[in-house]
């Protein structure tokens, strides 16, 4: 810093410490640091050497086999031909809503509530009442039939669809939280603002709000797509578990819990984790490019 | 944009749930005027200027801009710009992007967008700034591209709402000869709201001065200081001496009241009944001490408090029969020192108390107002 010239002395060592962020505050981290090492770090360094140390041939001959193999490797694919757009769909989905409802208005908390209800039943009871809704014999299909408007049952359980309709139904109420807050961390002002300059409500949202939104969104993405591409009850319930839906989770609970074969199961884990930091990495390098200041909002 | 020649407001009011923040406001405003809405905290200032602006939809009343009613326009239609008080800049947008915003969203061509923004950025001396973000800037900074942004299109109307109001009292100081300079030389027709009394007396050409949501005056300059309607603008405008008094005599428009054991002599300002309850108004500029030879409405005191304001002294002094007077003087006058205060009759207003509450509330055991 300035202010230091030769002649002066130099600040406190405990000033020259606060000015790059280091002080007592940081004992608070603590518990976090713990938590991490222990429920983190630990598992995550143990798989990783476990997938080093296959039962037969090199270090990485358990990588090479995953890759050799088009079912297995076609799993990644699978996975992310579910979990990406189930991710973007949902936050997709959620922007309009939450824009919609990010004032005050009666019936508000209902409303929250309602939406947010999936969040409470968990991925075994959605699938329930998708199989009960959607299958073959569910009341969507009999509306279809009985209004002649289709001849016979339209399949959207036990495959790609089902699975789908499951990551929306539990993705969306965490999206559409997020994008509420961050929505409402973004001062109301700033589009009054817009307006009286001659901005209608779309120019509004798209110069004002949708640039200021857009790390909310890139994060809101991430998180949701993180839940999808884990996917595993649904893929098994409302899914085709041997094809279609043969998901990377899948693939690993076979190796280690059909198979017993560990190091290969952590191999398989590694390769799921990295996909998801590659998608990750590519959404924040994306999102690095908005402006991710204050939006002068009470959020 | 739509100049006009006249801006009628007509009986607007806003009520949020039971309780009206804005009552009947008649105002009509000409084009150049630059009008202050000037009035305590709460008093509807800010809604005021929203139903203006189109942000607040009116529960009574219309707005007519010319022969165009204009009250049932979006904002986005209005073509007013406004001010903010917190400068609701667009924190994701350069200085540069901020001025220009009104100019792209009327779809100018690209060639007179860039040149009237790097008019208005010259006009509020910003030049060294435009490649900011608003979070890189000063208030006083943020308040220019503020005022920037707002005048860039040629509103017919700006709208400002205590744009000052952030700022260091020097910086505050500079902004009103600024905002007052941009007024003439641009031309804008201009509604300003503060709660500053001295503010909108420099800037404003007509003071409108609400209270509870009521107009209570409308008019210039001068005649707020001078001559406030009632009481409570009396008390707003800066005279601080207000005392409860009765009737002895009216001749004219000029009264004798009785006020705490004197006789005071001043202006009649309203129907006053003999023995009906008054209130006294003087301005502690106003009051003389020790002046020389037979003073009228003369009073002796005990000063109490003094304040050391440069050239003059704020002082309190109490007088004998306890009345507490606030004055300024330029005499050297020191806590304990007996004096003779004085008044003169013209410059003493005689309102009629009217029976409101804060009228009882302002009264202390001494029978001394405040
Ligand atoms: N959204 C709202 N809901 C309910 N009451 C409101 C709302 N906005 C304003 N009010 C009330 O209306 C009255 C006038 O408010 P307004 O904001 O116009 O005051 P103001 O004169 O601008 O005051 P200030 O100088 O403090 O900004 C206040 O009593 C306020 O409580
Ligand atoms: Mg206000």
């Amino acid at each position: 810093m300035s202010g230091s010239g030769p002649g002066r002395p130099l600040a406190h060592w405990q000033h020259r410490l606060a000015e790059r962020g280091i002080d007592r505050q940081l004992w608070l981290l603590v518990p976090a640091l713990v938590f991490v090492i222990a429920l983190f770090l630990y598992p995550f360094f143990y798989g990783l050497t476990l997938s080093f140390q296959p039962t037969d041939g090199g270090p990485l001959s358990d990588y090479a086999r995953f890759f050799s193999d088009s079912y297995e490797r076609g799993t990644i694919w699978i996975t992310l031909r579910i979990a990406l757009p189930a991710a973007l769909l949902n936050v997709l989905a959620a922007v309009p809503i939450a824009y919609r409802m990010r004032g005050r208005f009666r019936g508000k908390r209902l409303v929250t509530t309602l939406l947010v209800v999936p969040i409470t039943l968990g991925t075994v009871l959605t699938a329930q009442g998708l199989l009960n809704f959607l299958g073959p014999t569910g009341w969507f299909n009999r509306i279809l039939l009985a209004g002649n408007l289709v001849d016979e049952p339209v399949r959207l359980t036990h495959n790609y669809w089902g699975v789908f309709f499951s990551l929306v139904i539990t993705g969306f109420p965490f999206a559409f939280l997020l994008v509420l807050s961050y929505l409402s961390g973004i001062d109301p002002t700033l589009e009054r603002a817009a307006a009286t300059l001659g901005a209608d409500w779309r120019r509004r949202f798209t110069m004002i709000t949708l640039p200021l939104l857009m790390p909310g969104l890139a994060t809101t993405f991430c998180l949701t797509f993180v839940l999808a591409f884990s996917v595993f009850p649904s893929a098994v319930l409302v899914g085709n578990p041997a094809g279609e839906t043969r998901v990377i989770s899948l693939a690993a609970y076979q190796a280690a819990y059909e198979q017993y074969d560990y190091p290969y199961a952590s191999a398989i884990a590694m390769i799921m984790g990295f996909v998801e930091l590659v998608i990750i990495a590519l959404v924040l390098a994306a999102r690095s490019r908005f402006y991710t200041g204050s939006t002068g909002g009470k959020g | 944009m739509s100049a006009f020649s006249q801006l009628r407001l007509d009986g607007v009011s806003r009520r949020f749930g039971g309780q009206d923040a804005l009552t009947e406001l008649d105002l009509t405003i000409e084009t150049g005027e630059f009008i202050a809405l000037l009035g305590p905290s709460g008093c509807g200032k800010s809604t005021a200027l929203n139903c203006l602006a189109g942000l607040l939809p009116l529960t009574q009343g219309s707005i007519w801009q010319d022969e165009r009613r204009i009250d049932t326009l979006p904002p986005e239609r209005r073509g007013f710009g406004m001010v903010f008080q917190s400068y609701a800049l667009f924190p994701h947008l350069t200085v540069r992007a901020n001025i220009a915003f009104g100019l792209r969203m009327r779809r100018l061509p690209k060639e007179e967008t860039r040149r009237r923004t790097e008019e208005a950025v010259r006009l509020v001396r910003l030049e060294d700034h435009v490649d900011k973000l608003p979070g890189q800037l000063s208030g006083g900074q943020q308040q220019r591209v503020a005022i920037a942004r707002a005048v860039v299109f040629e509103p017919s109307l700006v709208l400002m709402d205590e744009p000052l109001s952030n700022l260091d009292a020097k910086l505050r100081l500079e902004m009103r000869t600024e905002i007052r300079r941009l007024h003439q030389s641009l031309g804008l027709t201009t509604v300003y709201v503060t709660h500053d009394q001295e503010e909108a007396l420099s800037l404003a050409d007509r003071l409108v001065v609400l209270r509870e949501g009521r107009v209570q005056q409308i008019g210039s300059p001068r005649e707020l200081h001078t001559r406030p309607a009632n009481w409570h603008v009396a008390d707003f405008m800066g005279y601080r001496n207000l005392w409860r008094g009765r009737v002895e005599q009216v001749d004219g428009t000029r009264a004798a009241v009785e006020s705490s054991g004197h006789r005071l002599l001043g202006e009649a300002i309203g129907d006053l009944p003999a023995r009906s309850d008054v209130m006294v108004a003087v301005r502690p500029e106003d009051i003389r001490v020790d002046g020389p030879g037979e003073t009228p409405n003369a009073m002796s005191a005990t000063i109490e408090v003094v304040e050391y304001q440069g050239r003059e002294l704020a002082a309190e002094a109490r007088t004998d029969s306890g009345q507490l007077v606030h004055l300024r003087t330029e005499q050297r006058v020191a806590p304990g020192d007996q004096v003779k205060l004085s008044m003169d009759p013209q410059r003493l207003l005689v309102y009629p108390a009217g029976a409101t509450r804060e009228t009882d509330r302002l009264v202390d055991a001494s029978g001394a107002v405040r």
